[in-house]
């Protein structure tokens, strides 16, 4: 076998093993899209019924609350970035770190301070690299987020916004994370956690114009607005935890998709150049073996006469 | 008869039961409350205990008994939601198991494992 074609038939042989890797992280990661869609779906009733309640809570009660009123002067913003702990998973960390040094620069832009406090490795190495300061960070659940793991990111960052600025508190909160649209799309997006909009809760209840019944508080409306917030909290926390794994899986399985499609392709071009190689090679054989013989044939013919 | 009202107990990553019952009796910051149709449209924080539901239909014995750590109770348009960050139905709580984190936790002083457990064992005997 000639060298040439010796390498292509090694290179096609390398390909093809990546290519058998690549499409079976492709299916691993499709079948942890749709157990992550579960979660997600599984969670919702918690949340509508979470935000239905702080609606009720917060139009019925008139409380003022930490959690729920604007500062005037807003100094200092927690910035929360939701990243995954592994890679290869195309533009997925890259975009929702984007997002965040763009919402970063917008707040320091408006003269706010930012704390950043990150979830998954892939978001602290980016970090750590730069040599910027992370107020806080979590790894090691990023593909299967806990109700628990939000409790604890959540804890923390509340804490921060119900201690005066001047003692190192922060006034706002905002979250970046990975929205799941579908299979094929997923956005970067920011929102502002903290101080809470009501407005927007209602909205997003779709309560907005429903007449709300008079509730009776137990023990009290400030009572139940304490206990309620924070769990409000931890929810999003933990919906924008699920929808970040999921759009993280959803991202695995398209760049392991199109690896899988381009080492197809590779294939057929290598196996089309070692075809050639193989075809060229018995060509020139075959010239060598022509001419050799033709070339027995004058002499003998020379030396009969 | 329309005196029944909808319940709905939901944990936090998922929801445990629905259906319909005629009685609701659970344990808020201020004391046990009992909901009944019609009652007035409600809001409270509930405290880990057992909550029991008194149901419509036969085929799950009339009663049902969760355990509920923490969280809200609220109750509008004859529909009530219990929401609570963990809820077990009593069917699902491992006696043997709560018993014996019961005593690892009396053992090691662990109030909130202590509690966690207490109320575990709690709704079983309830139930």
């Amino acid at each position: 076998m000639g060298a040439q074609l010796r390498v292509y038939k090694r290179r096609i042989k390398s390909v093809t093993a990546t290519k058998k890797i690549t499409k079976a992280m492709e299916m691993i990661a499709a079948s942890r899209v749709v157990k992550a869609q579960r979660k997600v779906a599984a969670s919702t009733p918690y949340a509508t019924e979470l935000t239905r309640a702080v609606t009720a809570v917060a139009t019925g009660a008139n409380d003022k609350h930490p959690l729920t009123t604007e500062v005037e002067n807003p100094t200092r913003a927690a910035v929360l970035l939701l990243t995954s702990d592994r890679g290869l998973a195309g533009a997925f960390n890259s975009n929702a770190i984007k997002a965040a040094e763009q919402l970063s620069e917008k707040l320091r832009a408006d003269g706010k301070e930012v704390d950043t406090y990150i979830v998954g490795r892939r978001g602290i190495a980016h970090y750590n690299f730069r040599e910027r300061k992370i107020s806080g960070e979590w790894t090691g659940f990023t593909d299967q987020p806990d109700y628990a793991d939000a409790k604890a990111i959540a804890a923390p960052l509340i804490e921060a916004i119900e201690t005066e600025t001047a003692e190192g508190g922060v006034d706002e909160l905002h979250i970046v994370y990975t929205e799941f649209v579908s299979m094929m799309t997923q956005n970067a997006v920011e929102a502002r956690l903290l101080p809470l909009s009501l407005e927007e809760v209602a909205e997003e209840a779709g309560t907005k114009d429903e007449i709300r019944p008079l509730y009776d508080f137990e023990p009290s409306g400030q009572d139940v607005l304490d206990a309620l917030l924070p769990r409000y909290v931890e929810s999003r926390i933990y919906n924008a935890l699920l929808q970040s794994a999921a759009s993280k899986h959803a991202a695995t399985r398209r760049a392991m998709k199109s690896a899988t499609d381009n080492a197809g392709d590779l294939i057929t071009a290598l196996t089309r150049s070692a075809n050639a190689a193989r075809q060229a090679e018995i060509t020139q054989e075959i010239s060598e073996i022509v001419g050799g013989s033709a070339a027995l044939t004058d002499a003998t013919a020379g030396s009969d006469k | 008869m329309a005196a029944e009202l909808h319940v709905e107990l939901v944990a936090a990553d998922r929801q445990v039961w629905a259906g319909e019952a005629t009685l609701v009796v659970a344990r808020t910051a201020s004391g046990d409350i009992g909901v009944m149709p019609g009652h007035q449209p409600l809001l409270g924080v509930l405290e880990s205990g057992p909550v029991t539901i008194r149901t419509t239909s036969e085929s799950e014995g009339g009663t049902i008994v969760a355990a509920v750590h923490g969280g809200f109770v609220s109750f509008a348009d004859n529909k009530l939601s219990l929401l609570a960050e963990v809820v077990e139905l009593a069917d699902e709580i491992d006696v043997q198991r709560a018993e014996r984190a019961l005593e690892r936790a009396k053992s090691e002083a662990d109030a909130a494992a202590e509690r966690r457990a207490d109320v575990r064992l709690r709704a079983v005997a309830a139930g």
